[in-house]
């Protein structure tokens, strides 16, 4: 008893209290590219990024794009680039309901914002109820998925729960890059969930299958006919993207 | 003769190429001897051979290599027979080569692997028969949020008389991926074999470069890399005291091992970018050094740890209901244990003294040694007791790093070190294993280079491979309501297995 009261003592409040004001220092977020010009010719950060994430078109005025569905956040790009024009802040806020919104370049500088939906806001807006299906995911996803729970995150709060049946979903969290394995039981559990109901791509293997992408055990098809109406970047995507994201979809308060 | 080193290399065309027969013979005579067989592995020789691969490790540590070639139509009379420890391998050997080992007793694919087309109702379950025996299946989608796999229990009433495990819905062809890719940007493809295990995984494919491209890392580069390992352990270990405490409905628990895994992850990140560590290590050293602001402010965060474990270990380890719980639940024995070679934490759980840490020290961990910790029970109280012991003695190992102050950790003004030095082209023909000691045991990962110095051949191995069998073992006359806590207490991977 005493030393229950003790650990309770010492646990303290653990809650973020408003995980859109979070600061997660050290964070490699949001990349950031510089005005600087690019050396001409310099492919440097094209052959640097293991996922083909950055881009160039060295016929525009500037060339360097990034996708951050593609990206999984490593910044190996960030010490090759010979005129240090690629960096990373610690922004987390990068999800977006549209992929194309995910590609970064001059003019977009950041993705394009959540937008809210009213009918999602109407129908979830007060309980939300998502159901993780992995179907190739490393357990780093899947990690940081189940700590969206936990004492920090805290989504409970917000009336957003991960459940045990697809039967009492709203929501499909897929991690992973799909597998050809996973991908009949990922279909069942779709097929299982009640409608309205919409899918959630968590992290790059989901969003774009770049880490695995040219495995021929890897089957995507699920994502050509179910189109995600969230997608939340990263290698893992950090929870405070992941909950920022659902409220700002939902346009809960925090 | 130096400490054991943790990475082992051989030139291929001076290696003795044994008969099948011939190999197969050596290595159960190495076995009956007393040493482990660490990793057995196949691969495609022009179109209609196969080159097979034994890596042995005897008491002492050494490591030994053994080559065979054969038709890979060939057969051989099955090692598993007599010694259930290489089942794993034999299995793996024959889906992913074509080498039959004939008498095995359990031959089924391990993962379904895409070229080789096989199907998972091809190969039905282990039948048990008798009046009123049930099965009950679960998976591949678990209730929690948690990786795939099925598991098939047969049962009479409560009793469960086996459970199988079937695994594949994983596989997402990594080692064929890994030979596609440029050999220099492997490193985030390898962080994500198991996600959970990134800096294991990283380390042990670093090491397996350097030591192909004879490059020498730095002291500062093992030891942050040392760092960064045992900052893994600890993280993963205490998911896994999460889980189990919330399990058992232990909410004390659960709540407070979840915040300090928060805590030492996100020390991670302020050290790397990264709650897991990825981006950290390169080939040729670290991408992050760690200042003197870092070190302190890391100090500071183990100190605030180790107090607020104490108290919650106590707790946990004091309350009846968690003992009742988990005290006699889930046991495999020293001799169980030994017989079907489980590795790391859950052999060190039965009281199998082993970890690479200790049997191949290498520059690090000879100079600056980590306690081997065991537990005898071998039951899930001893994993999940086992587990805070670690984390204490990493924390403790990590500390006297920190507090050293004639130990450098960064490339500053201390130091003449590099933290990151440029990796050269690979010695040709040349085969190296590299092992490092990963929360879960040892990751190995073997690569081969042709004679134009690219590779040939990637072979990752997770500990998780020949654990699960202990999982296996650990269900029999048990209960499924049992099923929870033992597979947590075991906590192995999926992806790792599947690959």
């Amino acid at each position: 008893m005493f030393k229950s009261i003790k650990v309770r003592i010492s646990q303290g409040s653990q809650f973020i209290p408003d995980p859109r004001r979070a600061n997660p220092t050290g964070f490699r977020g949001k990349p950031v590219i510089g005005a600087e010009a690019c050396e001409s010719g310099c492919q440097a950060c094209v052959t640097a990024c293991p996922t083909q994430a950055i881009s160039q078109d060295t016929q525009a005025r500037e060339p360097i794009q990034i996708d951050l569905g593609r990206c999984v956040l490593c910044g190996d790009c960030e010490p090759i680039c010979p005129s240090n024009k690629l960096s990373f802040s610690s922004d987390f806020r990068i999800a977006c309901t549209d992929r194309v919104g995910l590609v970064l370049n001059r003019s977009r500088t950041a993705p394009d914002p959540v937008r809210v939906s009213a009918a999602l806001r109407q129908r979830f807006g007060r309980s939300l109820k998502l159901r993780s299906v992995s179907a190739g995911g490393c357990n780093a996803c899947e990690l940081e998925v189940n700590a969206l729970s936990n004492v920090n995150f805290d989504i409970g709060r917000y009336g957003i729960d991960l459940v045990a049946s697809p039967r009492h979903a709203d929501g499909l969290v897929l991690t992973g890059p799909i597998t050809r394995n996973m991908a009949d039981a990922l279909q069942s559990c779709w097929d299982a969930m009640p409608a309205p109901k919409l899918v959630i791509a968590v992290g790059a293997c989901a969003i774009s299958g770049s880490p695995f992408e040219g495995s021929s055990a890897v089957e995507r098809g699920f994502l050509d006919r179910f189109k995600p109406t969230l997608y939340v970047p990263g290698c893992p995507p950090h929870p405070l993207t992941f909950v920022c994201a659902l409220l700002d979809l939902l346009g809960i308060q925090s | 003769m130096g400490p054991n080193k943790p990475v082992v290399m051989a030139v291929t065309n001076e290696l003795t190429i044994m008969g099948l027969d011939d190999w197969v013979g050596q290595i159960g005579l190495r076995i009956a001897a007393g040493e482990r067989v660490l990793t057995l592995f196949g691969r495609a020789d022009g179109n209609n051979h196969v080159i097979a691969t034994a890596v042995l490790q005897a008491t002492h540590g050494r490591l030994a290599i053994l080559r065979a070639r054969a038709l890979r139509t060939d057969s051989f009379d099955a090692l598993t027979t007599r010694y259930p420890s290489v089942q794993m391998f034999e299995r793996e050997l024959w889906e992913q080569t074509g080498l039959t080992p004939v008498g095995h007793p359990w031959l089924k694919p391990v993962r379904y692997e895409a070229d080789r087309q096989q199907t998972m109702h091809a190969h039905p379950f282990f039948s048990v028969r008798g009046e009123e025996i049930h099965e009950v299946g679960v998976g591949p989608i678990h209730a929690s949020v948690i990786e795939p796999g099925h598991f098939r229990f047969m049962c009479h009433g409560e009793q469960v008389h086996h459970l199988e495990l079937q695994f594949g819905y994983q596989h997402r062809g990594v080692e064929a991926l890994l030979l596609k890719r440029p050999l220099l940007s492997l490193s985030s493809t390898v962080e994500s074999i198991a996600g959970d295990s990134s800096i294991a995984y990283a380390w042990s494919h670093c090491a397996a470069l350097e030591a192909l491209s004879d490059t020498q890392v730095s002291m500062t580069t093992e030891r942050v890399r040392g760092i960064a390992l045992e900052l893994e352990r600890v993280a993963m270990h205490l998911s896994t005291l999460t889980g189990l405490a919330t399990d058992i409905a232990f909410l004390q628990g659960g709540a407070t091992y979840g915040r300090l895994r928060t805590a030492i992850i996100n020390a991670t990140m302020r050290l790397c970018g990264s709650r897991f560590g990825r981006g950290w290590l390169r080939p040729g050293g670290v991408r992050f050094g760690i200042d003197t602001k870092r070190r302190n402010d890391l100090l500071v965060t183990l100190a605030d740890f180790s107090r607020d474990m104490a108290e919650i270990n106590d707790l946990m380890l004091t309350s009846h209901s968690v003992q009742s719980r988990l005290k006699g639940i889930g046991t495999v024995s020293h001799q169980a244990a030994a017989d079907i070679g489980l590795v790391g934490l859950s052999a060190r759980a039965s009281g199998v003294a082993i970890d690479m840490r200790s049997s191949l020290p290498g520059r690090l961990y000879e100079s600056h040694p980590l306690a081997l910790l065991t537990e005898e029970t071998g039951d899930c109280w001893a994993r999940m007791q086992l587990r805070m012991w670690e984390v204490e003695e990493s924390v403790h190992w990590v500390t006297h790093l920190l507090d050293t102050p004639d130990l450098p950790l960064d490339d500053g003004e201390d130091s003449d070190d590099d933290l990151l030095t440029a990796i050269g082209p690979l010695w040709h023909d040349t085969l190296c294993i590299s092992i490092r000691e990963g929360f879960r045991g040892p990751v190995v990962q073997a690569l081969e280079t042709r004679a134009d110095g690219q590779l040939v051949h990637y072979k990752v191995q997770d500990p998780s491979l020949v654990n699960w069998f202990g999982l296996t073992l650990a269900m029999r006359d048990s209960e499924i309501s049992d099923f929870p806590i033992c597979n947590k207490s075991f906590d192995l991977s999926y992806c790792g297995n599947d690959l």
